[in-house]
């Protein structure tokens, strides 16, 4: 068996849960990812997404378990794996431009000022933000700070991005803006990513595969979805696919029926689903279900 | 309708107008109506009451201190300008190697919790206690009024840079230092390029509330050790019954210190960020 690029081995998290006890919010979590995948996860709240993150990016440190990048275990945080925080998190006394310059000037400290200068400014153009070097933080909005923390990531060029819910404080016009973004600087970067998202439509739009987790505790990865749409994608017409709706539908199913109980495979690997090829053993297919499940989508995605 | 501004200025003045007109009406001295006594004319015509001097008299004596605020006649009779300048040295003097201990130290507790709940007991004793309660203690040990003088404003200085790094330090949020661990930073480069800069502003706010306690405590060392600086020079002019220098020396206290800590004011704009 040849090794993948990045190979998660029975993590799992335990937390004292207040009373003497203990409370296991995941375990067993088995999964690889290749180079240059990119792949999304869903689950409800609690599942313990962030922490998986944040164990990948060595921020968190797992109760049993490892984690295997390029054949080196991952111990602590690291530039080969850049971050992209939920909330940002951009230096706010210094400006867009010196945000990415630092970050820069981190990963190749031997690069002269100029050439630092020159990469960081093309990776900010890359998101449309040419005009708004010397801004601060503070005098953006929501939507080009998430910009500039994605600019920021992809230009330390890391082996493995990893985004937490990158996208879950903006409003839903931003939301789509950026997602095409993110899809246009990945089609030029192919960097491997892995993202964690509430949006059952984001993930259809930019992944290769989605993890499915199942409720917390003792959360799994329950499945893996193939996602088969091929590149490049744009999210205006990615809905006249009949792919996407057979996955979204699926999605939904899974985590409005059967996120509760679903296991992974005997080994604790996801099992794996390939819609196209007609593997799966369940899709809703009456008219009725199918509301129920937009609606079910709805709540999800709020 | 003018700005609010120029109202305010408008007010302030009128203010400032009606209180020294009123000040100058109540120390007017009273009309000699009668001739002079034996006595008055032995002394000179003076009154036996005392008075406080009305503003004219102030603003008379101000004009040529200030005109003239280097001069130098002896032990006892300098400039206003000298005065001043020995006791901003004191104040800068131990102000600044308050803070050579102070953020280091401020530093280190911010950091490691292990540290704070160490020193915590030793600062909460030592920082409530009045700072000229250690000049006897300083004078027997250093031997020196200056010196000693100097050591009373470090020792009053120093607590509130002390416990405002340590908590700005402390309270630097989670985002900012895990970006910096994604980075890789050293961890010399973390303090220096994250924490400080995102700390800066309640450090700022700590050494803004030192100055100005350094401010208010010089008076009364100089009061105690006497020789030179202002503080001296008020309890001097008390002596001497010149209640317009006295006077005038209060209100340069005040200008002096509004001006240092305008100054910390724009350190702190300076390092100042918005979320």
């Amino acid at each position: 068996m040849s090794k993948s690029f990045l190979e998660v081995d029975g993590l799992s998290k335990v937390y004292p849960d207040g009373q003497g006890g203990e409370l296991t919010v995941f375990e067993d979590i088995r999964f690889a990812l290749e180079k240059g995948e990119f792949v999304c996860i869903i689950g409800h709240s609690g599942c313990g997404k962030s922490t998986i993150l944040n164990v990948l990016a060595g921020l968190d440190e797992a109760s049993a378990g490892n984690v295997v990048m390029n054949g080196k275990e991952v111990k602590g945080p690291g530039l080969e794996r850049g971050v992209v925080f939920q909330n940002y998190s951009l230096l706010p006394w210094k400006t867009a431009l010196n945000n990415i310059v630092f970050a820069v000037q981190a990963r190749w400290p031997k690069w002269s000022k100029e050439k630092v200068k020159v990469h960081s400014e093309r990776y900010l153009k890359m998101v449309g933000l040419d005009h708004a070097l010397n801004r601060k933080p503070s005098q953006l909005s929501g939507g080009m700070r998430q910009r500039v923390s994605i600019a920021r990531a992809f230009a330390t060029q890391p082996e493995l991005l990893l985004l937490d819910e990158p996208f879950g404080a903006l409003d839903a016009l931003t939301r789509g803006v950026i997602q095409d973004e993110l899809v246009k600087i990945w089609e030029e970067t192919r960097q491997t990513v892995f993202m964690i998202t509430h949006d059952v439509d984001e993930a259809i739009l930019l992944s290769d595969r989605i993890f499915l987790m199942s409720n917390g505790p003792n959360a799994r990865i329950a499945e893996s979805v193939k996602v088969d749409i091929h590149h490049p994608r744009a999210r205006a017409t990615i809905f006249q696919n009949p792919a996407y709706h057979k996955t979204r539908d699926y999605l939904v199913d899974f985590l409005v029926n059967r996120s509760g109980s679903a296991l992974p495979e005997k080994d604790g690997s996801p099992k794996v689903v390939e819609l196209a090829k007609g593997v799966t053993q369940s899709t809703p297919a009456s008219a009725e279900s199918e509301t129920e499940s937009e609606t079910a989508a709805r709540a999800v995605n709020a | 309708m003018a700005s609010l501004n120029v109202r305010a200025a408008l007010l302030s003045v009128s203010f400032l107008i009606l209180a020294l007109g009123l000040w100058e009406m109540a120390t007017q001295p009273p009309e000699a109506d009668a001739a002079m006594t034996e006595y008055e004319r032995l002394m000179g015509g003076a009154d036996q009451e005392s008075r406080v001097p009305p503003p004219s008299e102030v603003i008379k004596l101000a004009w040529a201190e200030l005109s003239n605020p280097f001069y130098d006649a002896g032990a006892n009779d300098k400039g206003i300008g000298i005065q001043l300048a020995y006791s901003v040295y004191r104040v800068l003097t131990g102000y600044l190697a308050a803070m050579a201990i102070a953020l280091p130290v401020g530093f280190l507790i911010g950091m490691s919790p292990l540290m704070y709940k160490a020193l915590n007991p030793y600062i909460q004793v030592l920082r409530p206690i009045s700072p000229l309660a250690w000049m006897p203690l300083a004078l027997f040990i250093i031997q020196d009024s200056d010196a000693s003088a100097i050591f009373v404003i470090f020792i009053c200085s120093i607590w509130p840079m002390l416990l405002n790094t340590a908590f700005g330090v402390a309270n630097v949020r989670q985002d900012w230092v895990n970006v910096a661990r994604t980075h890789e930073l050293s961890p010399i480069k973390t303090a220096l390029t994250v924490i400080l800069p995102a700390a800066a502003p309640t450090i700022l706010t700590g050494m803004r509330i030192s100055i100005g306690i350094a401010w208010l405590v010089i008076v009364a060392a100089e009061m105690l050790v006497g020789g030179t600086g202002i503080g001296y020079y008020v309890w001097n002019e008390w002596n001497n019954l010149d209640l317009a220098s006295v006077i005038f020396s209060i209100l340069m206290i005040g200008v002096v210190g509004m001006l240092l800590d305008l100054a910390l004011g724009k350190a702190q704009k300076l390092v100042e960020y918005k979320e």
